[in-house]
């Protein structure tokens, strides 16, 4: 989610010396940063995504709020992102003439609280420099055919902003509750590298 | 400032800093798609010069200006950009 670069030594050096300081100055403890983290992360899973993709299925007014402001509509289902500020949340919906897609070129912006931590693949320079050249080509790579007819936008996450897909709610799937919704939800279709 | 359905080209520039102006979309024609109010802006926040606040728009762009004729025929690529990446274009 940060712009902290994975082959950037300099940048993890000055990590280090940063919280050596703030040890020696008294002001926290590597333990107190581990639990930070660990907590983070205890709450940063796919299943908060999930949560609000088959809300925004079987509600279309909640659809309608998320879409408009990603950050206020989450909120309403208890999800905190207070620690994002500024960043903004867009949530961008597949449509059966519109597939969307996720990447971050400059570096490897993600959201992380509502997705978990991000796929190494996400993270490689090969999906990053080819996402934005050939997006059909590699959606093919992961085993999504997007047919010819289908436009495909690309957001490019270079600013203050994490996207979201909202995919396409699957087919017969009119009697299923919210929470067999929940279940069919993935990481990767939320990414746009795949369709449920 | 822009607004939505503005028409911009993205500076041909390469400065010696941080900047989030990705290459590939130097010089480029699109739209400002959505406003996204003002942000710090990175390139001087990251020199330490200042973390004062730009305008930033998602910018969507043809694939078809972005990479010429090799590109999806009816694919687009939004970015987020910052105001001084931003010229006006007819």
């Amino acid at each position: 989610m940060s712009h902290v670069h994975e082959t950037s030594g300099s940048a993890a050096n000055r990590v280090k010396a940063l919280v050596a300081t703030l040890e020696a100055a008294g002001v926290l403890t590597e333990r107190d940063l581990d639990a930070s983290v660990e907590s983070f992360l205890e709450r940063a899973q796919p299943a908060n995504g999930a949560r609000i993709i088959a809300r925004a299925w079987v509600d279309p007014s909640f659809r309608e709020r998320l879409l408009a402001d990603g950050n206020a509509a989450v909120e309403e289902l208890g999800v905190d992102l207070s620690h994002w500020a500024p960043v903004k949340l867009r949530v961008v919906a597949n449509e059966p003439g519109n597939h969307n897609l996720i990447v971050c070129t400059l570096c490897s912006c993600y959201p992380i609280a509502l997705l978990g931590p991000s796929p190494t693949w996400y993270k490689s320079d090969a999906y990053r420099a080819r996402a934005v050249r050939d997006p059909r080509g590699v959606l093919a790579e992961f085993g999504t055919q997007i047919a010819d007819e289908v436009a495909i936008t690309v957001w490019d996450s270079t600013a203050e902003v994490r996207y979201l897909v909202l995919p396409q709610r699957p087919a017969d799937t009119e009697a299923a509750s919210e929470d067999a919704l929940r279940a069919l939800v993935t990481r990767n279709g939320m990414i746009g590298t795949a369709l449920l | 400032m822009f607004g939505v359905g503005d028409r911009v080209r993205t500076r041909l520039m390469n400065p010696a800093g941080h900047t989030r102006l990705p290459a590939y979309l130097r010089g480029c024609p699109g739209r400002i798609e959505h406003l996204l109010g003002t942000l710090p802006f990175s390139d001087r926040r990251a020199a330490g010069l200042s973390s004062a606040e730009e305008p930033a728009y998602t910018v969507r762009f043809s694939t078809r200006d972005v990479w010429g004729a090799g590109g999806d025929s009816h694919g687009s690529i939004c970015a987020d950009l910052f105001e001084p990446y931003l010229e006006a274009a007819e």
